[in-house]
C-alpha cells in the first residue's frame, strides 16, 4: 500500500504540469476573463447611463415568488459551474495524452530501466498509472474546479453587492454544498466510464515502439472505415453507427467527462425524475443523475474491455524489451 | 557453492542473429567480474536476462529466482547501473532519494545522503540540469545506499571524463564492495577496471569464450618480447598474436610451457586489452 502510495506521487511529480498546473491556468484565465468581461459591462454602463440593477433589482427581487428565486439560484450555479466545465475539458485532454505517454514516454528516453531495476512490479506500476489517470487527476482537477467556481460566486455576488443588492441573500440562493458534493461523486462515475479509453490508450503506450499516438487513434478509425466500407456490421444486424459509436467513440472519446451523456442512452434515463427542477444545471450533475448510467451494460462492458486492455498493457510492459 | 548467478544453455534470439548461444557460467560470490565482448556480441543481452528484462531459453538462476517471473522479489537484492542517464530527467534528487527510500526495503537513506554530500549535488536539482558525470554520482550514490548482493554495471562510465571515470571505480571499491557482494561490469574500457576485477569472461558471437579468475589468466597467457633471431621459433609455438615494437616482436601464448618462453625473451603478465583484441581478432571481418 506504501509502495502504491508513493508510485501515485511519482506520477504526480512527473505530471504536476498536466495535472496540477493545467486546471489551475484553466480556471485563474477563465477568472481574468470573467473579471474583464465584468469591467467591461460596468465601463459601458457608467457610459451610457444605463441602470442594469440597481434598486429596481432589488425591488425584484423582493417581490419575487420562490420560483424566481429558484431562477436566480439556478443561474448562480451556473456561473459557478461554468469554471468547471471549462476545467474539465482540459482534463480529458491531460487524461487522454497522459494515458498515451505513461508507458512509452519512459521506454523512449530510457529511464524505463531505472524504474524496473526497482522492486516493483509491473502490474502496481501499470495500476499506479491507472489510478492516477482516472482517480488522481479528476480529483485534482474537481477541487481546482470547485475553488474557481466559488471565486467565480463571490465575485459575480461582489459585484451585484454594489449595485445595491444584498450578497448574503444573494448568495443563499446557490447551491455550493450541493455542487461541491455532486461533482466529487462523479468522479468514481468517470473512473468507469472511461476505463476502456484509457485501456485502450495505456496499451498503445505499452505496445508501440514509436508514434503511439498514430497506433491509438488510427487503429480505432481505419478499423471504422473498414467496417463501414464493407458493411459488417450488417451481419449483426447492427448499423454502422453502433461500430462508430460504441467501438471507436469508447476507445478514444470515453476520457471526456461526461460523454457518456452523448454514448449512452441510460444516461439521460434520471432526468424525467428531476425534471422538476430541471432549469437548474446542478440536476444535471446530481448524483441521482450520474449514477443512472451505473444501469447501463454499455458502462459495465466497458468496464470489463478496460480491464481486459489494462492486463494486456501490463502484459507488454513486462516482456517489452526494446534493444 | 556459493553461486550467485548460474546459467546453463542460455538462449536468446533475436530476429535474424542470435545474441546468446547455448551459453554456461557460474558467478561465485564476492567476485568482481568483467564481461567483455565487442560490440553486438551479447553482453547487454547477457545482463538484461540477469536482471529479467528480456525474456530467453534455458536455464537462469539469480539468487534463487527465475528472472523471468520473479523479477520484483530478485530487485531486491539486485542493483543496476545501465550506460549513463537513465534517470528520468524530470526527477529532482531529493525526489529520487524519497522514492527510493519508500519502495526499497533495504535502502539506507542516511548512507545515500553521506555520498552526496561528498558531491556538489543540491536536493532541488532536476537530472536535466545536471552534467552526464553528475547523473552518474546520483545514480551510484543511490545503489551504493542498496544494500544488494548482486550489482550490475552495463558501460557505467560511457561518456564520462577521466575524472569522473577514476572516482566511480574507487568509491565502488572503497565505499560498496565487499565479500558478500558481487559486482559484473561490462565495459569497453577495459584498462580501467583491469585493476580490480577478480574475474574474466570474454563473451563473442553469443558464446563465451574465456571465463577465469584473473590468476588463471596470470598463469595460462604470457606475452614474451623476442628478438628478431628467435622470432622464427616463437611463431612456430603458435602463438595466439604477434605484434611489432621497437624492431622486436611480441608473442601472446595461451598456455605454453613458462621456461621455453623465459629462455627466449622478457616474459610479462599481457594486459587485458591485449588479450582481449588476440581473442577477438577477425570478429569484424
Amino acid at each position: 500500500m506504501k509502495t502504491f502510495y508513493w508510485q501515485v506521487k511519482r506520477e504526480f511529480w512527473e505530471n504536476r504540469g498536466g495535472f496540477l498546473w493545467a486546471p489551475i491556468v484553466t480556471g485563474v484565465v477563465f477568472l481574468v476573463l470573467n473579471v474583464m468581461a465584468i469591467v467591461a459591462a460596468e465601463v459601458m454602463r457608467a457610459r451610457n447611463g444605463i441602470e442594469i440593477g440597481g434598486n429596481n433589482f432589488r425591488v425584484l427581487i423582493e417581490k419575487a415568488s420562490s420560483g424566481d428565486l429558484a431562477q436566480v439560484g439556478a443561474a448562480l450555479d451556473m456561473t459557478m459551474l461554468s469554471s468547471m466545465a471549462l476545467i474539465t475539458f482540459v482534463l480529458a485532454f491531460v487524461v487522454f495524452f497522459y494515458c498515451l505517454g505513461s508507458l512509452y514516454d519512459d521506454r523512449r528516453d530510457r529511464s524505463v530501466l531505472f524504474w524496473k531495476s526497482l522492486p516493483l512490479s509491473n502490474t502496481g506500476t501499470v495500476l499506479s498509472k491507472v489510478f492516477s489517470a482516472v482517480i488522481l487527476a479528476p480529483a485534482i482537477a474537481v477541487v481546482v474546479g470547485i475553488a474557481v467556481g466559488l471565486v467565480q460566486l463571490v465575485i459575480f455576488s461582489l459585484v451585484l453587492s454594489f449595485h445595491g443588492i444584498n450578497m448574503w441573500e444573494l448568495l443563499t440562493l446557490a447551491h455550493p454544498v450541493r455542487a461541491v458534493v455532486s461533482l466529487l461523486s462523479s468522479v468514481p462515475v468517470y473512473a468507469l466510464w472511461a476505463a476502456p479509453a484509457v485501456g485502450w490508450l495505456m496499451l498503445c503506450s505499452a505496445w508501440a515502439r514509436s508514434k503511439p499516438f498514430l497506433w491509438a487513434v488510427a487503429a480505432p478509425v481505419v478499423a471504422g472505415l473498414m467496417v463501414t466500407w464493407f458493411g459488417i456490421m450488417g451481419v449483426f444486424n447492427l448499423p454502422t453507427q453502433w461500430f462508430w459509436s460504441n467501438i471507436v467513440g469508447r476507445a478514444l472519446l470515453s476520457v471526456f467527462p461526461g460523454s457518456h451523456f452523448a454514448m449512452d442512452k441510460h444516461a439521460f434515463r434520471g432526468m424525467s425524475e428531476g425534471l422538476g427542477e430541471a432549469h437548474n444545471p446542478l440536476a444535471l450533475i446530481s448524483p441521482t443523475q450520474t449514477y443512472a448510467v451505473l444501469a447501463s451494460p454499455n458502462l459495465w462492458i466497458g468496464v470489463a474491455a478496460g480491464a481486459a486492455l489494462i492486463a494486456a498493457a501490463i502484459w507488454f510492459r513486462r516482456t517489452g524489451d526494446d534493444s | 557453492m556459493n553461486a550467485i548467478v548460474s546459467a546453463s544453455g542460455l538462449r536468446k534470439r533475436y530476429k535474424n542473429t542470435t545474441a546468446l548461444d547455448n551459453v554456461d557460467f557460474r558467478i561465485e560470490s564476492g567476485r568482481i567480474v568483467g564481461l567483455i565482448g565487442p560490440n553486438g556480441a551479447g553482453k547487454t543481452t547477457a545482463l538484461k536476462a540477469i536482471l529479467g528484462l528480456t525474456d530467453f531459453e534455458g536455464k537462469l538462476d539469480v539468487l534463487g529466482f527465475d528472472p523471468r517471473t520473479q523479477r520484483d522479489r530478485l530487485m531486491e537484492q539486485v542493483c543496476f547501473i545501465a550506460d549513463v542517464a537513465v534517470l528520468p530527467r524530470w526527477i529532482r534528487v531529493h525526489e529520487a532519494i524519497d522514492f527510493v527510500a519508500n519502495v526499497h526495503p533495504r535502502f539506507d537513506r542516511a548512507k545515500c545522503e553521506g555520498f552526496l554530500a561528498r558531491t556538489k549535488l543540491t536536493p532541488n536539482q532536476r537530472v536535466k540540469q545536471m552534467s552526464k558525470g553528475m547523473i552518474v554520482q546520483l545514480h551510484l550514490a543511490l545503489v551504493m545506499a542498496i544494500d544488494a548482493r548482486l550489482l550490475v554495471l552495463d558501460e557505467p562510465t560511457l561518456g564520462l571524463d577521466i575524472l569522473y571515470r577514476k572516482q566511480f571505480y574507487q568509491s565502488l571499491l572503497e565505499d560498496y564492495f565487499d565479500e558478500n557482494k558481487t559486482i559484473i561490469v561490462t565495459t569497453h574500457q577495459v584498462e580501467e577496471i583491469e585493476h580490480i576485477l577478480t574475474d574474466l569472461m570474454f563473451i563473442r558471437d553469443g558464446k563465451i569464450v574465456l571465463d577465469a579468475d584473473m590468476d588463471t589468466v596470470g598463469e595460462r597467457f604470457a606475452e614474451v618480447m623476442v628478438g628478431a633471431d628467435k622470432a622464427a621459433t616463437a611463431r612456430s609455438m603458435k602463438p595466439l598474436d604477434e605484434r611489432q615494437v621497437f624492431g622486436k616482436s611480441i608473442f601472446l601464448f595461451d598456455g605454453a610451457d613458462r621456461a621455453t618462453l623465459e629462455a627466449m625473451g622478457e616474459v610479462r603478465r599481457p594486459s587485458v586489452s591485449d588479450l582481449f583484441v588476440a581473442t577477438m581478432k577477425g570478429t569484424y571481418a
